[in-house]
């Protein structure tokens, strides 16, 4: 496979990026192919609307957050690593992984995968999600059968639910704690980026 | 439960009165049949108003009645689905149920005529199915998997029937099974013969029980192709037998496997063919809408004995014609006849299946054909068993070593335990010649056994082994709110990146082949228009202009005070009675020319097409403390109903009878609405550095053509990347687009541009996006009159 490793000798940086989200090389040439699919003017970066481009992500009422979520505050552009880095949040969980002390959390740590989605929610960044966003983001996730009192009144009742400290918002760590019960690495990975 | 103990004991009555008198008639005494007839015609004292003739209408009746019973059949077998656990799967019930039948036959006539005969099997009963499932076949994901599946196909078959032949030939040779007259290369067709997997037999076990769509895929995908694998093989040993051991030598094993090659190709360029015939054809028929349909069936069953007939693989030929044909003829032919064959295919592949199934149940009772032979029954059924294990671990390591996705354990073994014999088997058993083969009947005997075994007890125990080798979830019942909304927002985000990252491999190959597909073969197979509207996001948008402009009519009419006259081809919207005095001045009378929709106007009902409204159901904020329980119940019942699927929830499964693979539309239709408004918010503040949610007066209004020029010109140039493959942008194509009236469901409009701008329903080409304009104007042009009027 002499095509392999001419394709991953043209990405830069590609060792570090390994080590750094945990891929192995089959699947960086892939991403990359789909990044270079992706980018269908061969800047070498991606757009918005190159996200925009793909179809199915205007059929999913939170699509264009998750686009949002690739491009850093105040970047227009993503270049390759970002894109890799960020979908590494999606790898499988390692289950044997040695647990060495010293070493940084891998990307698709549980608590790096919560963060990520947290992210989604908490648009202006100031660490917790106000009652203003989680009803953003539940007007975006119902249908347009409920009312706005109907909404409200779920949003107030989930802030109840998950708010233990009673300031109105749910921050990062009360955001964790609601979802004990759930298998975050089942929900958020994809099985093809093992 | 009444209903179904009323059915079989209907089906029972129909039967035994029914069915024993005709097989009476039939075997027993033919002459005396025939005789009143003769009699009447010798004695022909007076005119006969009423004959009764039998003899003519035989053969057709019968095959009917077959039909008709086996209809009935499956009726029973899914009633008592219904009301009794569905611990067997259908296959199996109808199997039982023609062990039944069969009694029945057997006990009237002491011998079974009704049998499932080779013939009748592969040419009226088989191609459908193959069809039905080639059809509906899931391509991209078929041909991302084809290496894996071409593995299992090729390797997996041969490695099944040489271990099984030669096996059993062993055991044979050490003396197990006792006396038979029986040598080397019949073993080798016995296990060419039972080493196939049987397309028929996994759907009908797999629909039942949800796996996930790569493993489905996996050995459906098997099941089809290995058809190629089993002619060859089976005509191979055929003809060695008939040949004799002594004849063979390089030259012939040579021949054999070239010939494999040549079948299978052979077959499979002969499906292309088809294919390429069927587009062709779906593509003239532009004015006879109506027998589309039935090119379909006909060039499918074509391909199927056009490849027999040149003892190519048959199978391989309809899947191919399926598979490849798909796309063309669904996007050239008439919504009504895309229906019209699905819902055909599916009626004439399950009945098919049924038939096939009770009549293999129906052959079992019949005393001539049974040998049993323990050693014999036994040891094939635990080779065959055992070498698909083994065979199916030892591919699958191979191709992990090669596959980006690597098949897990867990699925191998479902794998391995989904590999059923079925009626192809047995059919194949059927057609080997007595004198050839003098074991003919403990083949047959234990073709049957194999496939009983494995359809009904692999089929009852299949579900239960998935269900219990899944990770268990922990016991939810109590989810709160959060999570609920959590685990909705998650396969939200799942669903998106899985889109982002491309699920189907996005190499160069597929890029290349969707290019030469996109610029060569739809050109050629495709109608032009069809091809116009390939844009998924245009037809959408098509839809819900279309939904638009209905429901804006509709809810014109539904304020109820408009006067709506209605000629055959203009209807006149009259809205000064709803406004009255505040807009009299601004609000013309608009003409729109309703002539583009068949909406059958005479008997045009309003209460058909008005979408149900907001819910009146008001939540008290005050007497919160009060209504807290109801309040929680209510919460997690909206929440429960209203929240989005994601396309996760509805990923592709092959089924008998359901074939709706989408999201709702409405759902759909409501997302991609918001998308496309946000996006546009977005895109709006950005350019322009204009806040839509300020006050424009009246200043504004000079400079406001220059603005929306600018704007436009910007726009057109957003909208023209985001549409790089479309020389023009779709609405400005013309075509039957429809200018949208995006708030038409909530708000009439009332500003003279959008009524102009709606009067004529076909979008002139000097305006852009109406889309934008509908945004545009709704901000910028509010008439004072409408804040005065808040005030």
């Amino acid at each position: 496979m002499g095509s392999t490793n001419s394709t991953l000798l043209k990405i830069p940086n590609v060792e570090v990026l390994m080590q750094e989200t945990g891929f192995s090389p089959a699947h960086i040439i892939r991403l990359h192919d789909r990044f270079k699919a992706l980018d269908k003017e061969g800047r070498g970066h991606l757009c918005p609307h190159d996200f925009g481009a793909i179809k199915e992500l205007a059929m999913n009422p939170i699509g264009d957050r998750i686009i949002g979520a690739f491009f850093s505050p105040g970047k227009e552009t993503v270049d390759f690593h970002t894109f890799v880095k960020i979908l590494a949040h999606f790898r499988p969980v390692d289950k044997d992984r040695p647990k060495e002390p010293n070493s940084p959390e891998p990307i698709n740590s549980r608590s790096n995968k919560l963060k990520f989605a947290f992210q989604l929610y908490d648009q202006d960044k100031d660490g917790k999600i106000s009652r203003d966003e989680l009803l953003q983001v539940l007007r975006a996730m119902l249908g347009m059968q409920v009312t706005d009192e109907q909404l409200e009144s779920i949003a107030d009742r989930t802030i109840q639910e998950a708010d233990l400290d009673r300031d109105d918002a749910i921050s990062f760590e009360e955001f964790r704690k609601s979802l004990e019960k759930i298998n975050i690495d089942h929900k958020m990975s994809i099985r093809f980026l093992r | 439960m009444a209903s179904s103990i009323c059915l079989c004991l209907l089906r029972a009555v129909f039967l035994v009165c029914f069915v024993n008198p005709l097989i009476q008639g039939l075997s027993g005494d033919v002459n005396l049949v025939q005789d009143p007839r003769h009699r009447l015609e010798k004695n022909l004292t007076g005119l006969s108003i009423v004959t009764f003739d039998w003899h003519h209408v035989q053969t057709p009746y019968l095959v009917i009645t077959w039909v008709f019973v086996a209809g009935l059949a499956k009726l029973s077998v899914i009633e008592l689905n219904h009301h009794v656990i569905s611990v067997v799967p259908e296959s199996g019930l109808l199997i039982i149920l023609g062990f039944i039948l069969g009694g029945i036959v057997w006990g009237a006539d002491k011998a079974q005529t009704f049998k499932l005969l080779p013939p009748t099997f592969f040419y009226y009963l088989l191609p459908q199915i193959i069809l039905d499932a080639s059809y509906f076949m899931p391509n991209k994901l078929f041909f991302s998997n084809l290496g894996s599946i071409l593995i299992y196909a090729i390797f997996g078959t041969c490695w099944n029937a040489a271990t099984v032949g030669l096996s059993l030939w062993g055991c044979y040779e050490a003396g197990v099974m006792g006396n038979l007259d029986i040598g080397l290369l019949q073993f080798l067709l016995f296990g060419s013969l039972i080493a196939a997997v049987d397309p028929v037999a996994v759907i009908a076990v797999f629909e039942e029980v949800h796996v996930n769509e790569v493993l489905f895929i996996l050995v459906f995908g098997e099941s089809l192709l290995n058809d190629g694998v089993t002619v060859v093989l089976y005509n191979v040993f055929d003809a060695f037998v008939a040949l004799g051991g002594p004849r063979i030598d390089a030259e012939e094993i040579f021949k054999g496997i070239f010939s494999f090659v040549v079948v299978a190709f052979g077959g499979s360029f002969l499906g292309v063919v088809f294919a390429v015939l069927l587009s062709l054809l779906t593509r003239c028929t532009k004015h006879i809408q109506i027998i589309e349909a039935g090119f379909v069936f006909v060039v499918g069953y074509l391909a199927y004995l056009t490849a027999d007939m040149l003892s190519l693989s048959a199978i391989l030929s309809v899947t191919f014609c399926g598979i490849c044909c798909q796309k063309y003829v669904n996007a050239n032919m008439d919504e009504k006849s895309v229906t019209t064959v699905r819902h055909a295919m599916k009626v004439l592949a399950n009945g098919s299946e049924t038939m096939i199934f009770v009549f293999l149940g129906i052959t079992a009772i019949d005393t001539e054909i049974w040998v049993w032979n323990t050693g014999f029954i036994l040891l094939t059924l635990l080779f065959v068993f055992i070498y698909r294990i083994i065979g199916v671990f030892l591919l699958t390591w191979m191709l992990n070593k090669f596959r980006l996705v690597p098949i897990e354990v867990i699925d191998q073994v479902v794998m391995s335990y989904g590999g059923l014999r079925g009626a192809v088997a047995y059919g194949l058993a059927a057609m080997l010649d007595k004198d050839k083969i003098p074991e003919k009947n403990l083949i047959i005997s234990t073709t049957l056994i194999v496939v009983y075994f494995t359809v009904i007890l692999q089929g009852i125990t299949m579900k239960p082994l998935v269900q219990w080798l899944k990770v268990k979830r922990a016991a939810h019942s109590d989810l709160k709110l959060i999570e609920k909304l959590n685990n909705r927002a998650f396969d939200h985000i799942l669903a998106a990146v899985e889109d982002i990252c491309g699920r189907i491999g996005d190499n160069w190959w597929t890029r290349g082949w969707n290019r030469f597909e996109e610029n060569y073969i739809s050109w050629l197979l495709m109608k032009p228009k069809a091809r116009k509207n390939r844009d998924y996001l245009f037809s959408i948008f098509h839809k819900l202009n279309l939904e638009d402009a209905v429901n804006y009519v509709s809810e014109g009419e539904r304020q109820g005070s408009l006067a709506f006259i209605r000629s055959d081809e203009v209807a006149n919207v009259d809205f000064k009675k709803q406004f009255g005095s505040e807009f009299t001045d601004v609000m013309p009378d608009i003409m729109v020319n309703m002539s583009n929709y068949e909406l059958g106007i005479e008997n045009f009902s309003v209460t058909s097409i008005v979408k149900d409204t907001i819910p009146s159901v008001s939540l008290d904020i005050h007497g919160k403390d009060r209504k807290n329980a109801a309040d929680d119940i209510n919460a997690h019942h909206l929440l429960q109903q209203h929240l989005y699927r994601s396309r996760k929830n509805h990923r592709h499964k092959f089924s008998r009878s359901h074939f709706s693979i989408n999201q709702s539309e409405d759902e759909v239709q409501e997302i991609f609405q918001r998308t496309m408004r946000s996006r546009l918010e977005s895109f709006k503040s950005a350019k322009m550095g204009v806040n839509p949610a300020k006050k424009i007066t009246k200043h504004h209004k000079k400079d406001l053509t220059h603005k929306v020029k600018d704007f436009h010109d910007a726009s057109f140039t957003w909208i023209a990347q985001l549409y790089p493959t479309h020389s023009s942008l779709p609405w400005l194509m013309e075509t039957d687009a429809v200018a949208p009236s995006q708030r038409a469901q909530w708000r009439l409009p009332w500003t003279p541009n959008r009524l102009r701008r709606l009067a004529p329903m076909r979008v002139s080409t000097c305006s852009t996006d109406s889309f934008l304009m509908a945004d545009l104007e709704e901000h910028e042009e509010k008439p004072q009159t409408d804040h005065e009027e808040e005030m």
